[in-house]
């Protein structure tokens, strides 16, 4: 076995260096750190844009995500045209107790409907409570920011 | 006043200075710990700084249940952790704290070969524990206690003898007036002696880059697995404590104990060697955060092809400075 000296002094000269730093640590419920604008908080829904397609409930890796809907009849454009049909959106909840925050959903949804924000404050006392309605998840949305811009 | 009242003084004082040192040497590992690591470390207890942090620990651990497993030795298992802190309790006799009778509880004139000679009692202590705990863990911490024996205990005694050689006599307040009478602290000339002292030391206290016992990733936590509650408070003070004694008896031998530099006022003398003490608990602090844990191999190595033939260099050279000069 060899002693490497210098290593061991060039380790003790880092933590007393770090010794006399000031902390990084954030004192947090007094203090509320600034997540940056692409961090993963928590998932926010437009609804006027969601399909019911599904495929975000159908690539969910813990099947936090529960939707129903139902097909809805408009009324043609013209008289005697044709009945189109609508999903309507029924039921959309995201289980935060099980959601890993992996993006696979927002990253899968072909309309867009889907959003990260960087909003970080939802715990509850209750696991049960961390069942985020669809109405929760459409407030999320006004926390969305503004997508960077667009490389040309 | 009566041998009585003052052996009943003596004792009172150091009983509370045995969990005082620890909580002091334990509250600074904390924070020194934490702040090395770009963290705040306790921070709420007690309002201020965290400082009642360990005071709740304290408590914490009194209110816990005392679990003992089906398969441990029961008495054994009960009287380990009791074995370990009177090796360190004991260990308090002789550390010097000031000149003349009322500074020390008993200056002994074998004070550093007593001290030396009851360290190594608690090492028995964590191997009971270790075999009585009836866990595979705690009786390969133990061993590692035992093993590592071995590899401290020699360099540890020998780097003594070389300040015995330089002061001439073995007692504890003897050795701190030879340095007072000298002028400078033998760190100066036992530089040597100093750092194997320090290195097999920190073997001794079994603390990091030395946990090999204790280490948390491998053995969860060794000889302590089974232990809990107050069993296991009697273990964590008497680390805490011994670490105050260690870097005690390191001060007395080679920083001039409570002497400074030739000033010897009685009245200045704790305050002294109390900084002295905290100063050398820095450093063993500081160490514990910055390296890793060596393999039990490695310590034998670095003790036995190291330590030992440079700490019987030390004493030659030593003894030949003393019989020439």
């Amino acid at each position: 076995m060899e002693l490497r000296i210098p290593g061991l002094v060039k380790g003790m000269w880092v933590t007393l260096k770090t010794l006399f730093k000031k902390p990084v640590t954030i004192n947090y419920p007094k203090v509320k750190e600034t997540p940056v604008p692409r961090a993963r908080g928590v998932i926010a829904l437009d609804q006027d844009a969601c399909t019911v397609c599904m495929l975000c409930a159908r690539n969910c890796p813990d099947w936090c995500i529960y939707i129903e809907g139902h097909k809805e009849e408009q009324v043609p454009d013209k008289p005697g045209g044709r009945v189109k049909v609508r999903a309507e959106l029924d039921r959309f909840d995201i289980d935060y107790a099980l959601c890993m925050y992996c993006g696979i959903c927002v990253e899968v949804c072909p309309f867009d409907a889907l959003f990260w924000t960087p909003e970080y404050e939802y715990s509850e006392y209750r696991m049960g409570e961390m069942m985020h309605d669809m109405d929760r998840l459409q407030d999320w949305l006004q926390t969305v920011p503004e997508p960077p811009e667009l490389e040309t | 006043m009566s041998f009585g009242l003052e052996l009943a003084i003596k004792l009172v004082v150091i009983a509370a200075l045995i969990p005082g040192s620890a909580l002091v040497l334990g509250y600074a590992e904390l924070k020194i710990s934490a702040h090395m690591q770009s963290r705040i470390g306790p921070y709420f207890a007690g309002g201020r700084f965290g400082w009642a942090q360990l005071l709740a620990d304290g408590v914490k651990f009194i209110q816990k249940e005392d679990i003992i497993p089906d398969n441990a030795d029961r008495p054994v298992f009960k009287v380990a952790p009791v074995l370990v802190m009177i090796s360190t309790a004991t260990l308090f006799v002789v550390l010097p704290f000031g000149p003349g009778g009322g500074f020390v509880v008993r200056d002994l004139n074998l004070g550093i070969f007593y001290a030396l000679a009851i360290s190594s009692v608690g090492t028995i202590g964590i191997l009971m524990a270790g075999w009585s705990s009836g866990n595979k863990y705690s009786l390969m911490g133990g061993l590692r206690a035992a093993g590592q024996l071995i590899a401290y205990e020699l360099p540890l005694v020998l780097a003594v003898v070389g300040v015995v050689i330089q002061a001439g006599t073995m007692s504890m307040q003897g050795i701190v007036e030879a340095q007072i009478a000298q002028g400078w602290p033998y760190a100066f000339t036992q530089f040597l002696g100093f750092f194997i002292f320090l290195v097999a030391g920190l073997a001794e206290l079994s603390r990091t880059p030395f946990d090999m016992p204790l280490a948390e990733s491998e053995l969860i936590s060794g000889y302590l697995t089974e232990y809990s509650g107050f069993r296991f408070l009697f273990f964590y003070l008497a680390e805490y404590a011994s670490m105050f004694a260690l870097a005690a008896i390191a001060a007395t031998l080679f920083l001039g104990g409570y002497g400074f530099w030739g000033v010897s006022a009685s009245w200045t003398g704790p305050i002294f060697f109390g900084g002295k003490i905290l100063l050398i608990g820095f450093v063993i602090i500081w160490l514990r955060w910055t390296f890793p844990r060596f393999r039990e191999d490695q310590l034998q190595t670095l003790a036995w092809k190291w330590l030992i033939p440079l700490a019987l260099a030390n004493i030659m050279v030593t003894a030949v400075f003393k019989v020439v000069f």
